[in-house]
């Protein structure tokens, strides 16, 4: 019964953000335009040297991930904030964690979407054959977004109110997701030299390790971010 | 045995930072009764309703709320509470029956359509009812704001400077759903700095300045005239109150408190 509650409350936040986006197309227009814009001026800035680019590719690829998930992060809470609409979601009565993961699917959702963008962009723009690891990339690129979005969605929400937010929010996340952000390059630099999954599979289990870990703390601390 | 009170409060503080926003306020309303917050803007009556509708909380002080503790039964008190602000707490982008749904939902109250649809008939929205609430007027969000109101059916009511920006008919609307929340034997409590509407929707009057209560009025003890010549004294001037000489109170260098209770509401 509990859990059934659980599950509506954060079905309906998750179809609230993804329906007021659909309508207002203000966060995924921004985080795809930005997203094109960061790989073309990484390819410019590096020339057309291959063997240069593919060494600094798997960094590349995330720099491109997480500016624009940083975007979409530093937008997720807009609707709340239009008409002081946080408020009204403070006096709902029933668990807090449901807030959170509605966000957090919403989040995670969105960074997804421009991230399937960015990844065959980024194999034409940089020449790279990502065919035969596209399985444990797109494997990689789950588990580093659902870390990087969980702590992002706790922080996101944490300085919502804020008015210095656009430069709190990366301030505060991009330490704390160092861990993350190591384990999915590193993943990322072992399937794309083709060492495939085994290679890559201790920063796998270092990447569901701190989904985990998050994943347990982040919602216990975002009611204590709602209430204080 | 049921508490004949809505709201019974003792020494609630609040602090933010080194400001000491409200200090040690008491109040009481019982059940079927309309209670005023009368103050200028930073006397601490937003910051007060914060605190009773739970959405803060208190750094001092408690008491309890339709029967629940302040604290530690604040789920329960937020499936008993409305709260009708002048951020009218809808999305934009959503309709009007989405918006419903949306809060019907976070409430804990099936989303059922005919009951969203009913809600929407009793404000007038019907025919709107798909419409984006972005392109709703003032009157028409504070109408659909009342229609949410209607499906949470709450017993005890909030109401943040409720009459900014309305027009006359969202004005009569409104203080007919709040007679209609009364008439039930639910409560109210009001913050605005407008004494003639405030005149027409309370029973008691809470005088406040400076995070502080320094003035506690019925309503049959007088005329609008004598509560705008109460409110001049006790809210906005100094005057017989040696308590209120600082505009900044801060919460290092705490003040006693100011005025005089009358009664023990």
């Amino acid at each position: 019964m509990v859990v059934a509650e659980v599950m509506r409350r954060t079905w309906a936040m998750t179809w609230k953000d993804v329906r007021v986006e659909l309508r207002a197309r203000e966060r995924m227009n921004a985080m795809l335009f930005f997203a094109a814009l960061v790989l073309f001026i990484f390819n410019f800035a590096l020339g057309p040297d291959l063997s240069k680019l593919r060494e600094a590719a798997p960094g590349l690829l995330w720099l491109a991930f997480l500016f624009t998930g940083m975007l979409g992060l530093g937008r997720s809470f807009q609707a709340e904030r239009e008409n002081e609409c946080f408020e009204e979601l403070l006096l709902t009565p029933g668990d807090r964690e449901s807030l959170y993961f509605g966000k957090l699917a919403g989040n995670i959702l969105f960074m997804v979407m421009a991230e399937a963008l960015i990844l065959p962009l980024f194999a034409i723009l940089y020449n790279l054959e990502i065919w035969a690891a596209l399985p444990g990339l797109l494997l990689v690129a789950f588990l580093g977004t659902v870390g990087f979005s969980t702590i992002g969605t706790l922080l996101a929400a944490m300085t919502a109110h804020l008015r210095a937010r656009e430069v709190m929010l990366p301030l505060l996340l991009f330490p704390l997701t160092v861990p993350v952000i190591l384990g999915s390059v590193k993943a990322t630099e072992a399937l794309l030299s083709g060492g495939g999954l085994a290679e890559a599979s201790h920063w796998v289990k270092l990447l569901c390790g701190f989904d985990v870990v998050f994943l347990v703390i982040c919602p216990l601390a975002f009611e204590f971010v709602l209430e204080e | 045995m049921e508490n004949r009170l809505a709201v019974e409060v003792e020494g609630l503080t609040k602090v933010f930072g080194a400001t000491l926003a409200l200090d040690a306020v008491d109040l009481r309303a019982a059940r079927g009764e309309v209670v005023a917050l009368l103050g200028p803007n930073g006397a601490g009556k937003t910051t007060l309703l914060k605190l009773l509708s739970t959405a803060l909380k208190p750094t001092a002080g408690g008491g309890r709320i339709l029967g629940e503790d302040l604290v530690k039964g604040r789920d329960l008190i937020r499936r008993k509470i409305g709260m009708i602000s002048h951020n009218h707490h809808l999305y934009e982008e959503l309709t009007a029956e989405e918006n419903l749904r949306f809060a019907a939902t976070m409430h804990g109250i099936r989303p059922d359509r005919d009951r969203i649809r009913k809600a929407l008939a009793e404000v007038g929205l019907e025919t709107q009812a798909g419409w984006k609430v972005r392109t709703y007027s003032t009157g028409m969000k504070r109408r659909l704001v009342i229609g949410k109101m209607l499906l949470f059916d709450p017993e005890l009511l909030f109401l943040d400077e409720p009459h900014n920006t309305l027009d006359q008919a969202a004005i009569a609307l409104l203080n007919g759903y709040v007679a209609s929340v009364r008439a039930r034997g639910g409560s109210a409590i009001v913050a605005t700095h407008n004494l003639s509407r405030a005149y027409d929707m309370a029973d008691r009057f809470v005088l406040m300045r400076e995070g502080a209560v320094t003035r506690r009025i019925e309503k049959d003890r007088l005329m609008v005239d004598q509560l705008r010549e109460m409110y001049t004294r006790y809210a906005e001037n100094d005057d017989g109150d040696p308590g209120a000489a600082s505009p900044a109170r801060r919460a290092g260098g705490r003040e006693p408190r100011v005025g005089v209770s009358e009664g023990t509401w």
